[in-house]
């Protein structure tokens, strides 16, 4: 199994050295810690495009689509309608291991990039993002203007949970770029992948992949954990404390 | 002062969630009942999911209440015998309630059914009180005499006991049906179940008023540290930062609020507290029949990996 993957990455690692750039990218902090004070934070991803000597040597203008995906979770959306007068939740539909967290940010709009045909096959832009739902006994990705699937992808991008920014990526020279990873307060701990695309000219060239992760530390972890592992400690800890304060402010306020 | 809350998921505002404490702490000490269903309103509307308000509240009432019995018991103002048969139901009830708590959760439908028995319990009550505060208040200001206390068919059923520090013979059926039924209430809805339980102590079991309050207190603490368990071991939802948050500030209003309502006259005391359940059920029934502004709502099913 291990010099299976071994040989894999050994022939995407040639096979993406043979091809004419190379993106070499990095972000600011591949550990964001979540401490007591912890209200969100920005990342920066910066990088450039390397060229070497098979470059066509008429190839300088370069488009990029940086996309960020949170780890995956299944969620369900959920339609209200009236019945009874009252206004109550009836139909749902199941969305099954979507990105909690997802963010495309480019140099200049997604359809002066490249053609429809690839930024489907790519998945550039919300739209042509993979959404798998249960449908029935299906699992499929519905049209883009499917009402649950539109109502999702706005839900989520109201909470600052999706993104897209098509003015987001600057390039600093013709072949150094960067751009801020914005990361709202609310978002999911966890693992976070990034995917850069490269394309020139309409095409796809090449892509690069890093990662990052947001980890709880110290007091919300122990305290995060225990909750899920140690439940009934914990729930025996948080009923001492109850009592503790009941009993401490009755010594306080205590009128003899 | 940003605090980043670990089960909730959420940095709140640390003097917000005091002073939201400590408000309640002051309505809840004024009226002697838990205010969890002040409570659980607000954290929502501060974002905090229903469940995780619901669980974490139910820690906030435990310190509260306790404080409370602490003070009456001093002054030997609980019946001990009333109170464990009211506890054998509160404990079955709680246990109920946070089974049924899972159940709804699973089918999508908990936020509803909170919603709904909010506004039928807080109309019902809220107006009832409201309605006996205003006659109670009229009978005094003409200077009659309020009516005698007879006896119902509650006092009519078999298995009698009796509870020495009320001083009453009351049947142990009842009791253990109102505990019950404010165990169940109380898990599901994430409150105390003080505001009904104290009328209904009075009004249908006839207990005197010098234990009814003290009493109702033992009720509330001991359902509410057992939902506390319940909830944390069951759900996993008991956010205790949060929770510690809300007892301090809870457990200082509550004092405050305990020597104002000594100020104020017990007629006024219930109009007021009749009006206030009754405006807290009425903007929940407000919500659910306006048309929401997003018809659509997204629950995540747990994060994996």
């Amino acid at each position: 199994m291990t010099r299976t993957l071994l040989t894999i990455a050994l022939v995407l690692l040639l096979g993406g050295a043979a091809r004419a750039e190379r993106l070499i990218v990095s972000v600011s902090n591949h550990r964001v810690t979540v401490t007591p004070n912890y209200s969100g934070e920005e990342l920066v991803l910066f990088g450039s495009v390397e060229r070497d000597a098979t470059t066509p040597a008429d190839r300088t203008a370069y488009d990029l689509v940086v996309t960020v995906r949170g780890p995956r979770a299944d969620m369900v959306t959920r339609r209200k309608e009236r019945t009874f007068g009252i206004w109550i939740n009836t139909d749902y539909r199941q969305f099954l291991q979507v990105p909690s967290y997802l963010a495309l940010f480019a140099n200049r709009p997604f359809d002066a990039i490249t053609s429809p045909e690839i930024a489907r096959r790519q998945q550039i832009g919300l739209n042509n993002v993979l959404l798998t739902q249960r449908v029935g006994g299906d699992y499929a990705d519905v049209v883009p203007n499917d009402a649950f699937r539109s109502a999702f992808i706005r839900l989520r991008t109201q909470r600052g949970l999706y993104r897209e920014d098509p003015s987001a990526v600057t390039f600093l020279t013709p072949t150094l770029f960067r751009t801020g990873i914005p990361l709202p307060a609310e978002v999911p701990i966890g693992t976070y992948e990034i995917e850069i695309k490269l394309f020139a000219n309409g095409a796809f060239i090449g892509k690069t992949e890093t990662a990052f992760e947001i980890v709880k530390v110290g007091f919300e972890q122990f305290v995060a954990t225990t909750a899920r592992h140690n439940g009934f400690l914990y729930g025996l800890a948080t009923v001492a404390m109850a009592l503790m304060t009941g009993w401490m402010a009755s010594i306080v306020f205590r009128k003899d | 002062m940003q605090l980043y809350l670990p089960i909730a998921d959420l940095p709140v505002n640390v003097f917000l969630v005091l002073a939201m404490g400590a408000a309640v702490g002051f309505v809840s000490g004024m009226f002697g009942i838990g205010g969890g269903f002040l409570m659980t309103p607000l954290l929502i509307f501060i974002g905090i999911t229903p469940a995780v308000a619901v669980a974490s509240v139910a820690s906030h009432i435990a310190a509260s209440s306790f404080s409370g019995a602490l003070s009456y018991w001093r002054r030997r103002a609980i019946d001990p015998a009333l109170a464990s048969v009211l506890l054998c139901g509160g404990v079955t009830g709680t246990t109920l309630g946070v089974w049924a708590f899972t159940q709804l959760r699973a089918l999508g439908q908990l936020d509803l059914m909170i919603a709904l028995s909010y506004v039928v319990l807080l109309t019902t009550v809220g107006s009832l009180m409201f309605s006996e505060g205003l006659r109670a208040l009229m009978r005094t200001r003409r200077g009659a005499l309020p009516p005698r206390r007879t006896h119902n068919w509650i006092h009519g059923l078999p298995l009698k006991m009796r509870f020495k520090r009320s001083k009453i013979y009351l049947s142990v059926i009842p009791v253990v049906v109102v505990g019950i039924l404010i165990g169940f209430i109380g898990a599901i809805m994430g409150i105390g179940g003080g505001f009904i339980l104290v009328p209904i102590m009075i009004y249908l079991l006839r207990v005197p008023t010098s234990t009814v309050i003290g009493t109702s207190m033992v009720l509330t603490l001991v359902t509410m540290l057992f939902a506390t368990m319940l909830h944390a071991v069951t759900n996993h939802l008991v956010d205790a930062v949060l929770a510690l948050i809300l007892m301090v500030g809870g457990v200082t209003g509550a004092q405050f609020g305990a020597r104002a309502g000594q100020k104020i006259r017990g007629e006024q005391l219930r109009l007021l507290l009749g009006l206030l359940i009754l405006s807290v059920g009425i903007r929940f029934a407000i919500e659910l029949v306006i048309q929401p502004s997003d018809l659509f709502t997204i629950r995540e099913l747990g994060v994996s990996g």
